[in-house]
């Protein structure tokens, strides 16, 4: 049961429009509705104020600026940052463009909306520094890197000394550009207060961070607030942490004692979420002529926020990746005023394997070797620099099972040498990498008087399929149909999890609903032959087993909803938890990744220089799979991520504003279905039982990681323009085209 | 969005009449693209007159063997239409390439002239731009410009035309028909309709306040093979980067007819009579469509972003006069 | 094109209780969404979007955008697909509008809703209403012989429906998740099911 493809339990409630996100609660009653005014300038204080014509305006219920707006609580740098205070419309300083400057609350949407652009803000502008590039000279290396997850750098051997020995060598810049996550349901939030404790409906992927926040930003007890997300519209990191619509609706609730409904625009997600950091990274790559890497040096340059510390793990996806012994790799990041950079679908991987298995293919390429054989020849015996062994690795299996089913012999060494009647042919493909994380996470299994069973977590469902797995996980535990166990997620009452994130939801959440079956089975057991009235009355609980509704020891058994209606007459119940990661000696002893291989092929047009992506095939090895059929569609739509970065996604900075000067849909591209060809993801069957319980690990990023870097390939391969600013469009390629 | 009033217009002459009677009154059909402004407060009408339903919908067959199509028929409906996809494929092919089903299914034709441009400056309210606010700058002059005009731009604007279809009626020749306030109707030829820039780029058609587009009237099509072939990032979902609209008429080796027409690259749909002018009358060659295309973009300017778009127009434009002229 | 409004017969609902505007010019009005009908009395800048989501309660249209730039909103107007987020509320008395909630329920889901559950073509699910509404306006305009941008020739018809087909006349809904293969999996069982997948 767990693993099979069975459809989402959430889904007849999704495709029939009856599943709520935050902004459809209505249960509390009519809310008022808040905008949010946004800086109009990039960097400097604001000079004059003035809302008296918004103020006056129909409907309006309150205007507040950073004159009037309640006194909040500074963060406390010690947090995790997604959980740390996050102060709303405190000063006059203005640190990037779009930062809340107000807020107005009116009696309807269209009232609150025209009422802020009645709000009437002069600023006085300063030099902000906006440009990564200028200021890459004063790049420093941060003393973290993604909040102390991985180490800022790493040093073995002299990179420089294997350079200058090496009979190939690669040496090459690349840049990848702010993106952004943009999930369809943007950030909102429903704020209820109800004497002094309030409920919150947000869109977030971590509820207990985001009831950490709220607390600590009013300054309140963490128990008065209580954080609801039952169905997330998607997040890919921009939800890890609430923001300022979830603050000032829960601010502005209060003070006006009645419901406050928040929703960020499209617009305004460009400017009040946080962005993928742009990036400007060196890799260095020594080989052999067999290939062999005798260097790996990976740098990477990102920007970061005065103010903040988020960094991304850029310069750390290549340290299990290759085998070679002089390494280096570093993070350095250049702090400017622009938005915070935040955690968006596979940060650091996604933009770092870009570059590192570009630079591979580059290294292919000028030894004449194939790229997968380049890749296995330099596959490492144990993780290449903290040399303890792999928990479990198939990257090879993944190169060679995804070449052979792609038809990779029939890729061209040469490039620019194959085409149709519509453009140049390229196939391109890369290897796939993600570190494996597991963080602290409780869930409850109950079965109720009649023997019903209900799983709860703070855990959320961001369109990942953790309702199912865990329906299927608990299911199969309890010995009975996943059609009868009821999920409740979302919800600040049920036990705490680590959230949706960092490719652990998953295995978190399963691997303690699993446990939790456990204990209560043996409670049951317990009870059981405790029980003169039960058949299996004085024999040994610990062999007792669940399955098809019965608790069984030996050849005796008794159904289980008998067992609790006569034993646990208001049901019963039990936690199952899991550690963080860092107290687990098998983390320690093992290096935990998931890997993959990715292959594409692109036609490229001989006139315009348009990419459209043809083809594409990912293997992967991630663990277990807990629903193979959510699996796949988490990997497919992570690869397509992937195709996203390479050939679309992109928001430049206008760097004499400090904007992002396109702010929607129709100007940030994001793939479309016609973007989107033939395409399959391979799941390669196994169990890391190195990872935990049901040796699963996750897949929600896996997919991206090396995604674009297959495109990127491709295109390479089909008109010989290597490309190395991100993303690859038509007029880095106009000028290189064959005739 | 600022508040305005609304009304439904019974038909165009009372639509008119009531545009007269109201300051700063619109007209909205599809609303596809007022909307989105007036959301942004980039338009803001203190009047709506609602001409959705006005019975300006049909496509009609014009003695000669015209067409013409009602100002409210949809993008969708004209795009579908048996007559327009057979005589005048190259404007059903490029409504089809505009947009999204919804939007065409909402958009009208007269709606569709009017669209304004998608300059991401003219969206961004914090930044300056003349079309917005006359006098205040141009932010894309110097700024993030990869969108913009290379043909017919002025210092104080380098937007662009976001239309497929107007590329198209301009190469088929089109005519606008109006209807004024007093209740004189005119044509314009689509030619005359749009304006380049200047120092008035919040001025872009002929069209006086309060007068209303009633119909768009195709003349005969001459033979010859039509195309449209747009080039964008994205595959679908997404304005030109580029784009060409031809008709190529090729008699014993000859080039009997031909229109050129270019999108996203000026800021009106961008007939290309110099182009035209040199293939008329020519031997159908590679060499003539790149004498062409070299005639079409000879003043083109770019403006750093945007240098790209010149041989990229140049390029497009000789690909869809080779496969337009193929036998 | 055919006027056909999908859906099946619900119980008529009496009509929500809209906020109360203030100030700003209002209109009553009557909305006959999945043959119901209900009164309002709306700011006259209320988008159909916004009247179904906030004043109807019928949240199953999504806004993604609010400007015709992802298609979270496509609900089908006398059978037709438009985004509600880029129409007003005042312009639609008297139009059949049809809703995700219209077309089908949990126990008893429309075909398109059954095959995208069954495909596995959505995730976060906020897209997923407006991709449905939308394949069941694509099949009637497919049906109806509209050719698209990937039609290879827009004079013959009818339009067979390739998978690039599909792929193009669906590019107007966006979903992040990228579930679009599971998508086109779902359409295609559709419309390869009985009269072309569309509705009775």
């Amino acid at each position: 049961m767990i693993g099979d493809p069975v459809p989402r339990i959430d889904a007849p409630k999704k495709v029939t429009g009856t599943a709520t996100y935050t902004a459809e609660v209505w249960d509390a009653g009519q809310p008022l509705y808040g905008w949010i005014v946004g800086a109009a300038i990039g960097h400097g204080r604001i000079a004059r104020l003035d809302t008296a014509r918004a103020e006056a305006a129909p409907g309006v219920q309150l205007v507040w600026t950073h004159r009037n707006a309640p006194k909040q609580h500074e963060p406390d740098a010690g947090q995790i940052s997604y959980a740390r205070a996050r102060p709303v419309l405190t000063s006059a300083e203005i640190r990037h463009h779009g930062e809340a400057v107000a807020l107005v609350v009116a009696t309807t949407l269209e009232e609150a909306r025209a009422a802020a652009a009645l709000v009437d803000v002069a600023y006085e502008a300063a030099d902000g520094h906006f440009d990564l590039a200028a200021r890459e000279a004063h790049a420093v290396e941060p003393p973290m890197v993604q909040s102390g997850l991985f180490a800022t750098r790493s040093k073995l051997g002299d990179v420089d000394a294997a350079m200058a020995a090496a009979p190939v060598t690669i040496d090459r810049r690349y840049t990848t550009p702010y993106e952004l996550a943009q999930p369809m349901e943007p950030p909102a939030c429903f704020a209820a207060w109800k004497g002094d404790q309030v409920t919150v409906h947000t869109s977030t992927q971590i509820i207990a961070a985001a009831r950490a926040r709220i607390a600590q930003t009013l300054g309140i007890p963490m128990e008065k607030v209580k954080v609801v997300a039952r169905y997330v519209g998607g997040g890919f990191g921009s939800k890890l942490g609430v923001q300022a619509e979830t603050i000032l609706a829960v601010l502005a609730a209060r003070a006006l004692a009645k419901p406050v409904k928040i929703a960020l625009s499209r617009q305004q997600m460009f400017q009040l979420v946080s962005q993928r950091p742009a990036s400007r990274q060196r890799v260095r790559l020594a080989a052999g002529r067999d290939g062999l890497l005798t260097a790996f040096a990976h740098e990477a340059t990102i920007q970061q926020a005065y103010g903040s510390d988020f960094v991304e793990q850029t310069a750390a996806c290549g340290r299990p990746l290759y085998a070679a012994a002089n390494r280096f790799t570093t993070h350095r990041v250049v702090s400017l005023h622009l938005p915070p950079g935040g955690d968006v679908r596979a940060p650091g991987e996604a933009t770092g394997l870009l570059a590192i298995e570009s630079a591979m293919d580059e290294l292919a390429h000028a030894l004449g070797l194939d790229p997968v054989e380049l890749r296995v020849r330099n596959e490492p015996p144990r993780d290449p620099e903290s040399n303890v062994p792999f928990s479990q690795r198939r990257l090879v299996e993944c190169l060679q099972e995804g070449a052979r089913r792609f038809g990779w012999q029939r890729r061209r060494a040469t490039p620019a040498t194959l085409r149709d009647a519509h453009g140049w042919i390229g196939y391109g493909m890369a290897s796939a990498i993600r570190t494996h994380f597991q963080l602290a996470t409780s869930v409850r299994v109950r079965l109720g008087p009649s023997g019903a069973a209900v799983v709860q977590s703070d855990m959320t469902d961001i369109g990942t399929g953790t309702y199912t797995i865990l329906a299927q996980t608990v299911g199969e535990a309890l010995g009975i149909s996943h059609h009868d166990v009821r999920v409740e997620l979302g919800d600040s009452d049920f036990p705490t999890s680590a959230g949706s994130g960092g490719s652990f939801g998953a295995a978190n959440s399963c691997n303690a609903a699993f446990r939790a079956c456990r204990a209560l089975r043996a409670r049951l057991a317990a009870a059981a032959v405790a029980d003169p009235l039960s058949p299996m009355h004085g024999l040994d609980p610990a062999g007792a087993t669940l399955a098809d509704g019965r608790l069984a020891i030996g050849h005796a058994s008794e159904p289980v909803a008998d067992l609790v209606t006569r034993l646990f007459p208001s049901g019963v119940d039990a936690i199952g938890d899991v550690a963080d990661g860092t107290a687990e000696p098998s983390y320690k002893a093992y290096a935990l990744n998931t890997y993959g291989a990715h292959f594409a092929e692109v036609r490229v047009d001989a006139v315009t220089g348009e990419v459209r992506l043809q083809r594409m095939l990912g293997v992967f090895d991630g663990g277990r799979m807990l629903n193979r059929a959510t699996a796949r569609s988490q990997l497919l739509g992570g690869m397509l991520w992937g195709a996203g970065g390479a050939l679309l996604e992109d928001a430049p900075v206008d760097p004499r504003y400090g904007s992002f000067a396109a702010r929607d849909l129709a100007q940030y591209l994001v793939p479309a279905h016609a973007d989107v060809p033939e395409i399959d993801a391979i799941i390669l069957e196994g169990v890391d039982d190195k990872a935990n319980d049901l040796g699963a690990k996750g897949v929600g990023e896996l997919g991206i990681c090396g995604a674009g870097a297959a495109i990127a390939n491709a295109v390479f391969n089909a008109v010989g323009v290597r490309v190395r600013d991100f993303p690859i469009t038509i007029e880095k390629l106009l000028p290189g085209l064959p005739r | 969005m600022k508040a305005f009033t609304y009304e439904r217009a019974a038909d165009a002459r009372a639509a008119v009449a009531a545009a007269a009677a109201r300051a700063n009154a619109k007209f909205i059909a599809g609303g596809t693209n007022l909307l989105d402004l007036m959301r942004l407060e980039i338009e803001q009408p203190a009047h709506l007159i609602d001409i959705s339903r006005l019975p300006l919908q049909a496509i009609d067959d014009e003695p000669g063997g015209g067409l013409r199509l009602g100002a409210q028929a949809r993008n969708s409906d004209t795009a579908a239409d048996p007559r327009v996809r057979t005589r005048y494929p190259l404007l059903s092919q490029a409504l089809l390439a505009g947009a999204s089903a919804q939007l065409r299914n909402k958009a009208s034709i007269g709606g569709n002239l009017l669209q304004r441009t998608r300059c991401a400056y003219f969206y961004d309210t914090t930044a300056p731009c003349n079309k917005r606010t006359p006098g205040g700058g141009c932010a894309a002059i110097g700024g993030l410009n990869r969108n913009h005009a290379i043909l017919g731009a002025s210092d104080a604007c380098i937007a662009t035309n976001p239309s497929d279809m107007a590329v198209a009626l301009m190469a088929l020749d089109a005519e606008v028909e109006l209807l004024g306030a007093t209740g004189a109707s005119r044509r314009v030829a689509l030619r005359d309709f749009y304006l380049l820039p200047e120092t008035t780029p919040h001025i872009e058609t002929v069209v006086h306040p309060g007068e209303l587009i009633t119909a768009v009237v195709l003349p005969r099509a001459p033979a010859g093979r039509q195309l449209y072939r747009k080039v964008r990032d994205r595959a679908s979902y997404e304005f030109a980067l580029v784009s060409v609209g031809v008709l190529l008429a090729v008699e014993k080796g000859t080039v009997e007819e031909v229109r050129v027409a270019l999108g996203g690259v000026a800021h009106k749909p961008w007939r290309a009579l110099e182009a035209e002018a040199v293939l008329r009358g020519r031997a159908p060659s590679v060499a003539a469509y790149q004498a062409a295309a070299d005639a079409a973009l000879a003043r083109a300017v770019g403006r750093g972003h945007n240098d790209f778009k010149i041989e990229l127009a140049k390029r497009t434009l000789v690909d869809a006069l080779t496969k337009a002229g193929r036998p | 094109m055919p006027k056909s409004t999908p859906g099946v017969e619900r119980a008529a609902r009496p009509a929500a209780k809209p906020a109360a505007p203030t100030g700003a010019p209002t209109q009553k009005l009557e909305l006959e969404v999945n043959r119901t009908s209900y009164a309002l009395d709306v700011d006259v800048r209320t988008s159909l979007l916004d009247a179904l989501r906030e004043h109807l309660h019928l949240t199953g249209t999504k806004k993604g955008c609010d400007h015709g730039q992802c298609g979270a909103c496509t609900v089908l107007i006398e059978g037709r697909r438009i985004n509600a987020c880029l129409t007003l509320a005042v312009m639609h008395e008297g139009d059949q509008i049809t809703t995700i909630e219209g077309l089908g329920a949990p126990e008893a889901l429309h075909p398109m809703q059954a095959a995208f559950l069954a495909r596995d073509a959505l995730q976060c699910g906020y897209c997923t209403p407006g991709q449905i509404c939308s394949a069941v306006g694509m099949l009637v305009e497919v049906a109806a012989g509209w050719p698209s941008h990937a039609t290879p020739d827009v004079g013959t018809r009818p339009v067979e429906l390739t998978d690039g087909e599909i792929r193009e006349r669906m590019s107007g809904n966006l979903c992040r998740c990228c579930a679009y293969p599971n998508i086109l999996a779902a359409i295609r069982d559709v419309a390869s099911g009985p009269n072309g997948g569309r509705s009775p």
